[in-house]
């Protein structure tokens, strides 16, 4: 790799890194408000015009808290919990395409070789691209079975349980739904899975794999915890889950990597599903405009989640079980049956 | 010789791998081996990357870390007499298990020596999962799905053992 290349990573890492952060800190904002208008409240609108300024007041107030460390809690387990959260939530982003491919403008200032370059805005594309992010998901797991365990606190190991036994089980489903797609595309690349979905609207693999997309999004939402399937916090149950005891910037890490994970389901539902940067018309779009299609792709998609949040209840937890193993499973792999049928028989796509 | 970059990172992912794999036997506290061993697979995968095995490396943390480790920590943790078990080792069985040991590490260590290493010129790892899968359905189709049978009926013969009694 030569050393320009390098520098266009770090580049790009830079960007992803801290647009990810923005749209946290923004969501955190937008999570509330939108609520607050689902239940006809105002919400936060104090802090700054329209309460813009909410989440950096958050921040400095979480920055200020006091640590608090339970008595009887395992140090080692309590610090890297959170550290591991947040490692395998941005790990996930090393692999995601965020836009078309574009070319640089030329202008007087700008190197030689910037000049005119092709840029794709994606950190490493590797040849395994899903199954990195499914392997990063599944270590995920662990943060949440540490910081339970660690606590020494059993409303924080009952969280800690069940979040994982959640997770573990929708992860199975998570990872088939993605299978049938895989086949269309003959491949694990993310960006050729959204290339293979170039062309009118109905080779969006959203109608090409519905049942897919239909576990996968279920699935999304189990694996990011979100309600009706956000049980390891059932408040009424575990006081915050496997959380509880965490206070200050340890706190602000785990719902950090908890928004981010969620994000990340969201840009994959959006470059899997529904297009990515392609708009169903027949013809390639300029890289511009694709790329603010996948921005709203993104941005429907976590509306879509606050609204979830906002009108289900939460499930009981036999259900949810249930629900992984008896409806979804089964579901997702008749999926991989006739997509594999058809791909044998028809060719892909 | 000359030490690249290469051999440092293999010297880092050897460290995470043996020093974690020492705590696994070592730790007190069945809960710390467990978690110890986290970080073993995690070098294990490391060391398959290093050697250009993307899609065995990814495998390895999904399967090992993201499946089976899991489930023995949800055993560790549920099961109270385990949870506080004080693991202690007696000089009885430290005897035995240093002679295995030590007979293992000969053994290998003489293979290793002996054998005459296919060492081809240095290239960029090429993407392995499409040979990977066309080999599977491929040449090795049949030890494929023997394994795959075989899994199936270990999944059923566990269901079966766990399945509650009928109450007559």
């Amino acid at each position: 790799m030569t050393l320009q290349a390098l520098l266009i990573a770090l580049v790009l890492i830079v960007v992803i890194f801290h647009a990810h952060l923005g749209l946290f800190s923004g969501m955190t904002l937008i999570e509330r408000r939108v609520l607050a208008f689902m239940q006809f409240r105002l919400g936060p609108n104090r802090t700054g015009p329209f309460g813009l300024l909410q989440p950096v007041a958050d921040g400095i107030k979480l920055f200020f808290k006091e640590e608090v460390m339970p008595e009887g809690a395992n140090k080692f387990g309590f610090f890297l919990a959170p550290m591991v959260a947040i490692v395998c939530a941005f790990s996930a982003m090393a692999v995601i395409p965020y836009g078309p491919a574009f070319h640089l403008p030329s202008f007087g200032f700008m190197p030689e070789w910037l000049r005119g370059r092709l840029i794709t805005p994606q950190i490493a594309d590797l040849e395994i691209g899903l199954l990195f992010i499914f392997a990063v998901n599944a270590v995920g797991v662990y943060a949440i079975v540490m910081a339970g365990w660690a606590a020494n606190n059993k409303f924080s190991l009952l969280g800690g349980l069940r979040s994982s036994a959640q997770m573990f089980s929708y992860e199975l489903a998570l990872g088939l739904s993605w299978v049938g797609i895989i086949m269309l595309a003959g491949s694990f690349k993310v960006g050729d899975i959204v290339e293979a979905q170039a062309g009118p609207i109905w080779k969006w693999n959203l109608f090409m794999q519905f049942p897919a997309f239909v576990v996968y999004l279920i699935a999304g939402t189990a694996e990011v915890s979100r309600l009706p399937f956000d049980l390891p916090e059932g408040e009424t149950e575990l006081v915050a889950g496997f959380h509880t005891e965490y206070s200050s910037m340890k706190f602000a890490l785990i719902q950090m990597a908890e928004y981010v994970n969620m994000i990340t389901v969201a840009v994959l539902v959006a470059l899997l599903f529904l297009g990515g940067w392609h708009l169903g018309l027949g013809f390639a779009a300029p890289p511009l405009v694709g790329f603010l299609a996948f921005l709203a792709k993104v941005g429907a998609i976590l509306f879509f989640f606050i609204w979830l949040r906002g009108t289900l209840p939460r499930f009981r937890y036999d259900q949810l079980m249930d629900f992984g193993w008896k409806i979804l499973i089964p579901i997702a792999a008749i999926n991989i049956l006739v997509t594999a049928g058809l791909v044998a028989f028809l060719g892909q796509r | 010789m000359h030490f690249t970059a290469s051999d440092g990172v293999f010297l880092a992912f050897a460290a995470i791998t043996v020093g974690s794999a020492v705590v696994v036997t070592l730790a007190r506290s069945l809960i710390y081996s467990a978690f110890a061993l986290l970080f073993t697979f995690f070098g294990v995968a490391g060391l398959y990357l290093l050697l250009g095995a993307d899609f065995i490396a990814a495998s390895q943390l999904l399967i090992y870390v993201g499946g089976i480790l899991v489930l023995l920590l949800f055993g560790v943790m549920l099961t109270h007499k385990l949870y506080d078990l004080d693991l202690k080792s007696e000089v009885t069985q430290f005897a035995p298990a240093a002679i295995v040991a030590a007979g293992l590490f000969v053994v290998l260590a003489v293979l290793g020596f002996r054998t005459t290493w296919k060492i081809g010129p240095g290239r960029a790892p090429s993407a392995t999962t499409d040979e990977i899968g066309h080999l599977f359905m491929g040449q090795y189709l049949l030890p494929f799905e023997a394994a795959s049978v075989l899994l199936l009926v270990a999944l059923i013969g566990a269901a079966m053992i766990v399945r509650r009694k009928k109450e007559a």
